[in-house]
C-alpha cells in the first residue's frame, strides 16, 4: 500500500518551514526534490569512491568507472533498453536535444521535414529552428486544441513522405496533457520517419519502456527525476546513434588520435566528450535505483487522485480559468484568476509557504494561442498530500483576498 | 521633505507591520492608490526590461525637478514603483542620481521579493536613474 508519510521523511527538504509556514512545493514541474538516498550516494562518491573515470589503472579510477558504469545498466534496465550502449549520459533534457538536433540533423538534407507542435518546451522547438535554418529544413507544427491536446485532424499532411523526424513531448510542461505517443510513433514509422520523445515530464509519473513504445529516441533531465542537476539521457536505438556523427570533440570519445586523423570511440562513449558528471551520473543511477523499488502503479493512482482533489478545490474559487483540460493528464494545474497577474498570486503564495510557478513556462506558443502572458502552474509530486492542497487552497483564498 | 526624510518615513512606515502578509498588503494599497499614467505613456520605449511584469515608466522635468508617472500589470509591482516614486519624484536630477535608496535594504525589500523580481527592483531605479541623467543633460 502507497504510503505517503514514508515517503515524506526520506525527503528532508520537504519539512523544512518558512517562519510558520510550512513548506508546500508544488513546483515539481521545474524541478524535483531529492531522497536521502540519492544525497547519501553523492556524498559516499566524494568520500570514498571519487576519482576520474575509464582511464587511470589505480583502484579508485576503477571503483568510480565501474559505479558509473552500472548507473548506466541501471537506465537501461529502468527504460527496457535493448543496450546499455544506447544509454548516453547528457546534461539534460535540452542538452540531449540538441545533440539529436546536430548529430541526427547532420544525415538530413534540403527540404527534409521535422514535425513537432504547438505545446513543446522552448527547449523541443529552438533547436529545430536553428537546425532548419541552418541546412534549409521545413519545421512543421502539430497544433493544439482548446483543451490543451494535440489536433490530429491534418496529421496526414503534416506528417508526410519527407518528415524525418517528430519530435514530440511526452506530456506538456505547462499544461499536463498527457500525449498519444505509441499512435504518433506509429504513424511516424509508417511514413518512415524517426520519433523524438521529450521525456522531460513524464518519467517521475509514467512507466516508459523503449522497446514497447519503439521510440527512436528519448530524451529526459535527470532533476526532475529525483536526481541531481547537470544530468540527463539520451536513449538512441544502437543503429541511428553509429550512423550519427559526434555531437562534441574532445576526450573520452576517441580512439586514436594523430595530427592528421582521429577516429571515434564506439558507443555510447562517442557521445560523451570530456570528463562527465561523474557523481551526477551515478546519483542519477541511484534515483532511478530508488524509484524502482516503488510502486509505479500505485503512484499513478495517488497522483490521480491529487489531481482530481486539487481541480476539485480550484474550481470552487470564483472566476478561475483552467488551461489544459484534457482528458489525459498528469498531476499538474495551470490557470490563471479573474484578472489578478500571475505574479500577484506567486508572489504572495511564496510570502505563505507554497512554492508555484509562475510566467510563461517557457512554451511561449502556448500563452500565445490563449492569449495570454502566463499561468500559475501547481505540479505535483507523489510527496505531496490532500493536506498540501488544502495549505495552497486556503493561502490562495488569502492572496486573492488581499489583491482584491 | 528630502529624500532621506521621505525614505525614513517609508522605513517607519513599514516597521509598525509584523509580518510580510502585512507588508505585502501595504505595498499592495500604495499600488492600488498609484494615480494613473497618461494612455500615451504607456507605450513600448517607456517598458522596463528585466521585469516579470510588465512595468511602464515616465519622467518629465518641470523646474529642474522630475516627476515620474508609472503603472504596471501586476499590482505588487506596481507598489514598489510607487514605493519608488514616493521617494525620487520631485527632486533634482543630481538628487535623484545620487541617491543610494538605503530604505529598500532597510525595509527587506530586496532579500524579500524573488530573485527576478529583485532584478525587477534594480531595474525600475536604474531606469529612474537613466531619465534623471537623460533629462539632466535636456536643459
Amino acid at each position: 500500500m502507497f504510503n505517503v508519510n514514508s515517503i515524506r521523511e526520506e525527503f528532508p527538504i520537504l519539512s523544512k518551514k518558512f517562519g510558520k509556514y510550512p513548506l508546500v512545493y508544488f513546483d515539481n514541474g521545474a524541478t524535483s526534490q531529492k531522497p536521502n538516498f540519492v544525497i547519501d550516494r553523492i556524498d559516499q562518491y566524494y568520500k570514498e569512491e571519487n576519482a576520474n573515470i575509464h582511464r587511470g589503472v589505480h583502484t579508485l579510477s576503477q571503483v568510480s568507472t565501474e559505479n558509473y558504469e552500472n548507473a548506466r545498466q541501471t537506465i537501461a534496465s529502468f527504460l527496457n533498453a535493448k543496450e546499455k550502449h544506447e544509454i548516453i549520459f547528457t546534461k539534460g533534457t535540452t542538452d540531449g536535444i540538441n545533440l539529436v538536433a546536430h548529430s541526427f540533423g547532420a544525415l538530413m538534407s534540403l527540404g527534409d521535414e521535422i514535425l513537432i507542435s504547438e505545446m513543446e518546451h522552448h527547449s523541443n522547438i529552438v533547436p529545430w529552428q536553428m537546425l532548419a535554418e541552418a541546412k534549409g529544413l521545413v519545421l512543421r507544427y502539430i497544433p493544439m486544441t482548446t483543451s490543451g491536446e494535440l489536433d490530429l485532424k491534418n496529421i496526414d499532411t503534416l506528417l508526410n513522405e519527407k518528415t524525418k523526424l517528430v519530435a514530440i513531448t511526452h506530456i506538456s510542461n505547462s499544461l499536463g496533457t498527457i500525449n498519444p505517443i505509441a499512435d504518433l510513433i506509429e504513424l511516424a514509422h509508417s511514413k518512415n520517419a524517426k520519433v523524438l520523445i521529450d521525456g522531460a515530464q513524464s518519467l517521475q509519473h509514467i512507466q516508459v519502456d523503449v522497446q514497447a513504445l519503439d521510440c527512436d529516441f528519448l530524451v529526459f533531465s535527470g532533476h526532475k527525476i529525483f536526481a541531481p542537476t547537470g544530468t540527463g539521457i539520451l536513449y538512441g536505438k544502437e543503429d541511428l546513434l553509429n550512423k550519427m556523427p559526434p555531437y562534441q570533440g574532445g576526450g573520452d570519445m576517441i580512439k586514436t588520435v594523430t595530427m592528421e586523423k582521429t577516429t571515434f570511440n564506439s558507443l555510447p562513449h562517442k557521445f560523451e566528450a570530456g570528463t562527465p558528471n561523474i557523481s551526477g551520473g551515478i546519483g542519477l543511477g541511484a534515483a532511478i535505483e530508488w524509484l524502482s523499488q516503488l510502486n509505479l502503479n500505485e503512484i499513478e493512482v495517488y497522483e490521480r487522485s491529487l489531481l482530481q482533489y486539487i481541480t476539485a478545490e480550484l474550481s470552487k474559487i470564483e472566476g478561475i480559468r483552467f488551461f489544459g483540460t484534457a482528458e489525459e493528464k498528469c498531476s499538474t494545474v495551470s490557470f490563471l484568476i479573474g484578472e489578478f497577474h500571475p505574479y500577484d498570486i506567486g508572489t504572495l503564495l511564496n510570502q505563505q509557504g507554497i512554492a508555484v510557478r509562475t510566467g510563461h513556462h517557457c512554451t511561449q506558443p502556448i500563452m500565445d494561442f490563449y492569449k495570454i502572458p502566463g499561468t500559475i502552474r501547481a505540479s505535483l509530486s507523489f510527496y505531496n498530500t490532500k493536506e498540501e492542497i488544502d495549505l495552497f487552497i486556503q493561502a490562495l483564498n488569502k492572496a486573492i483576498k488581499m489583491l482584491s | 521633505m528630502n529624500i532621506a526624510e521621505k525614505e525614513q518615513e517609508l522605513i517607519d512606515s513599514f516597521s509598525i507591520y509584523d509580518d510580510w502578509m502585512e507588508k505585502y498588503e501595504y505595498i499592495i494599497e500604495l499600488g492600488k492608490d498609484l494615480p494613473l499614467i497618461d494612455a500615451a505613456f504607456k507605450k513600448e520605449e517607456n517598458v522596463i526590461k528585466g521585469c516579470q511584469s510588465t512595468v511602464w515608466l515616465h519622467a518629465e522635468k518641470k523646474d529642474d525637478k522630475i516627476y515620474f508617472t508609472a503603472d504596471a500589470d501586476a499590482i505588487i509591482a506596481k507598489g514598489i514603483i510607487a514605493l519608488l516614486i514616493d521617494v525620487m519624484s520631485g527632486e533634482t536630477p543630481q538628487t535623484i542620481l545620487d541617491s543610494d535608496l538605503k530604505f529598500i535594504k532597510e525595509i527587506g525589500l530586496q532579500e524579500h521579493l524573488s530573485p527576478t523580481r529583485s532584478n525587477g527592483l534594480v531595474a525600475m531605479v536604474k531606469q529612474m536613474k537613466l531619465y534623471a541623467l537623460a533629462l539632466n543633460l535636456k536643459k
